[in-house]
């Protein structure tokens, strides 16, 4: 299905990524929001709610940010593609809800426009402290996607398959900015309407009392429908069977929370997203995501100028981890530095799945202001010396 | 068995799901029956009809009704009913949940979904406990009453629901006793019919926990208690039906106004300023 020509802002525009985000996610069929204002994010909102009447769409500002997170949750399983958006201590809030989406399967796009933490942290300075949080934040056993834009263009583009993403695979999906790429003014072109594809929820044929909502009828996702169709379907964030029924028992739960995680897992290869740049034979590769990469990318032509052979892998996916792409990044170099603005997060991904292959480093800085690409070329310096 | 000895509320269970878990004497089922008799006299058509709850015993009221049915998280059924009810604006969204549910953990959106005036009815059946976790103190819990966490007696003042619903805007506002089955079925029945945010409060005896704790006897001795202290009063300032422990009980339909509801709110301001240029949400249909 393609995006819809009365709505997409088709043509070239100087926008910042928050803006950008809400119009990928306008492209992408979202017609409602929830959402609490919270810097730096609020942006997204305030845009959306200043084109939804236009297009007929709606956005809602609800009391708190728990609040927001299951009325959106309320509107898709009305059928709608819907999305929440926060930051940092606002995604904390949002977190049982995070695992209600995953345990009812429920298509569900969560922004994240990141601050820096802990607690109300640094409200308008850049963090990427979040990575960990959207991967363990709520309790339980279950898989999210995670992608993480590096430019205005990107969350447009981004905020797109995000949506696609949680259609396919009915699972919460996060799209990580930080408050560097959210505020980040840069040239977006949006292309025509025809040119964006957009997956449409894969609603049941199937008749109302031949249908079970968990049950798998072929492919890996449970059939979606939408309240009103006739089915009076029942769903609960309680371990279910394949009707939606409540199955207080190790084995449903079992049986349940290995098929929330692998229909995710099988496909890490088709989740991945990345762009390796000069790795082959390199002494030293740096990885990173979001604003560091742009950084990175800097900072690896400063050191290939100075003679270093420098390689670099920016992420785009952060979640499912490719565990195959890193080591195969680890057979390819000699060194792995990951930049990130945190004090190790995604640094643990890394080393867990190159296992001592190579060495792996961290440069790493707790927020508040972007890595400094000096930072990175000194750590390649050090790491050959 | 002939058709005619089928329960008329049958319709409306899912019965493969019967035994449900609720104790002898709880007020619960009482109230389902009452909500499935309503739903008869409406009319309204099971398609077009949505429950929402959230957490505790009266949560599982959603596991048994046969419609599309939602069991959220602790608290949160009215912001879930408030996308779904935005989204589905042909539908019915009851919310059915119980006093800890609603009024603590949930106070926050059940005060703010009254002030938008959302459309959606508020059943809260009201045991003065958590049923669930084993008998804690709740909002409602009347002074003095004991409860596992007040072992010396509940020394925090209560919340007055309908009055608490009215002062933030609540279209509709009643309460009744699960005593008063036929009271409750016309009440129910009107405020499904209406447009906005419908509350009632539902007074249920909870005998495993609040009753047997409080030495207050058996189910059949708190509708007794139900029958004996309460006062039909239609109409009631809401500020003077507070519940204080074994008190009379003021029953009756108190609030009925015709506010706009939000939908209503907002097409109306979106067609003043934008004009031709507004395209109203239509969720599906």
């Amino acid at each position: 299905m393609k995006a819809d020509p009365a709505v997409v802002a088709t043509g070239m525009h100087f926008i910042d990524g928050n803006e950008a985000c809400a119009e990928g996610a306008l492209a992408a069929g979202c017609r409602f929001v929830a959402g609490y204002p919270i810097t730096p994010s609020t942006e997204v909102v305030e845009h959306l709610a200043k084109r939804f009447p236009r297009v007929g769409g709606m956005f809602i500002q609800m009391e708190d940010e728990i609040a927001s997170s299951i009325c959106f949750q309320g509107a898709v399983w009305a059928g709608m593609k819907a999305m929440t958006v926060t930051s940092g201590p606002g995604l904390s809030l949002m977190m049982e809800h995070v695992g209600l989406a995953a345990m009812t399967e429920c298509p569900s796009v969560f922004v994240d426009v990141q601050r820096a933490g802990p607690s109300t942290g640094l409200p308008t300075l850049p963090a990427q402290q979040d990575v960990m949080q959207v991967r363990w934040g709520s309790h339980g056993d279950y898989e999210v996607i995670a992608l993480s834009p590096s430019s205005p263009q990107e969350c447009f583009d981004h905020a797109v398959t995000c949506f696609n993403l949680a259609e396919k695979f009915r699972c919460p999906v996060f799209f990580m900015m930080d408050e560097t790429v959210g505020h980040m003014l840069g040239k977006v072109k949006i292309p025509p309407a025809d040119q964006i594809e957009v997956a449409e929820r894969r609603l049941t044929t199937r008749k109302p009392g031949e249908y079970r909502p968990y049950e798998i009828y072929g492919g890996d996702q449970p059939e979606m429908v939408r309240a009103g169709m006739g089915h009076r379907i029942h769903t609960t964030g309680l371990t279910h069977d394949e009707r939606g029924y409540p199955a207080m028992n190790a084995a449903a739960q079992d049986k349940l929370i290995r098929r929330l995680c692998s229909k995710v897992l099988d496909h890490v290869e088709e989740l991945t997203i990345h762009e390796a740049t000069n790795v082959e034979g390199s002494d030293v590769t740096i990885v990173a995501y979001g604003i560091t990469a742009r950084v990175a990318a800097y900072a690896v032509d400063l050191a290939r100028r100075q003679g270093v052979k420098a390689g670099l892998v920016k992420l785009v996916t952060l979640w499912p981890f490719n565990d195959r792409l890193m080591r195969d990044i680890a057979a390819s170099t000699k060194n792995i530095i990951v930049a990130e603005m945190n004090l190790g997060q995604m640094v643990h991904e890394v080393e867990r799945a190159v296992a001592g292959k190579v060495p792996v480093h961290l440069v790493g800085q707790a927020g508040g202001a972007i890595v400094e690409p000096e930072a990175i070329v000194a750590k390649i310096q050090e790491v050959l010396r | 068995m002939s058709e005619a000895y089928v329960n008329p509320v049958e319709k409306l269970l899912r019965t493969e799901r019967i035994p449900h878990i609720w104790c002898p004497g709880c007020g619960i089922g009482t109230s389902v029956n009452c909500f499935a008799r309503a739903i008869e006299k409406t009319g309204i058509d099971y398609e077009h009809l949505h429950v929402v709850s959230g957490i505790g015993c009266t949560g599982r009221v959603a596991g048994y009704v046969n419609v599309d049915s939602f069991h959220t998280t602790h608290g949160r059924a009215i912001p879930f009913a408030t996308g779904l009810s935005l989204s589905r604006p042909t539908s019915k969204v009851v919310v059915y949940s119980g006093d800890g549910d609603l009024t603590a953990i949930g106070g926050n959106h059940f005060i703010h979904a009254a002030r938008r005036n959302v459309d959606m009815t508020v059943i809260c059946v009201n045991n003065l406990t958590y049923g669930m976790t084993g008998g804690q103190v709740t909002p409602t819990t009347p002074q003095t009453a004991i409860a596992s966490t007040m072992p010396y007696g509940n020394y925090e003042a209560a919340f007055n629901l309908p009055n608490l619903a009215d002062a933030c805007g609540a279209n509709f506002v009643a309460r009744w006793t699960v005593f008063h089955v036929r009271q409750l079925v016309r009440t129910m029945t009107k405020a499904l019919a209406m447009k906005g945010f419908t509350f009632i409060e539902v007074l249920a005896p909870c005998p495993t926990l609040y009753q047997r704790r409080n030495r207050l006897g058996d189910g059949v001795e708190t509708l007794k208690y139900y029958k004996e202290k309460s006062i039909i009063q239609n109409g009631a300032n809401t500020a003077g039906v507070g519940l204080c422990f074994q008190s009379e009980i003021v029953v009756g339909e108190f609030v009925e106004r015709q506010r706009p509801s939000l939908r209503e709110e907002y097409d109306a301001r979106m067609k003043a300023v934008l004009k031709d240029a507004y395209v109203p949400y239509e969720g599906t249909k």
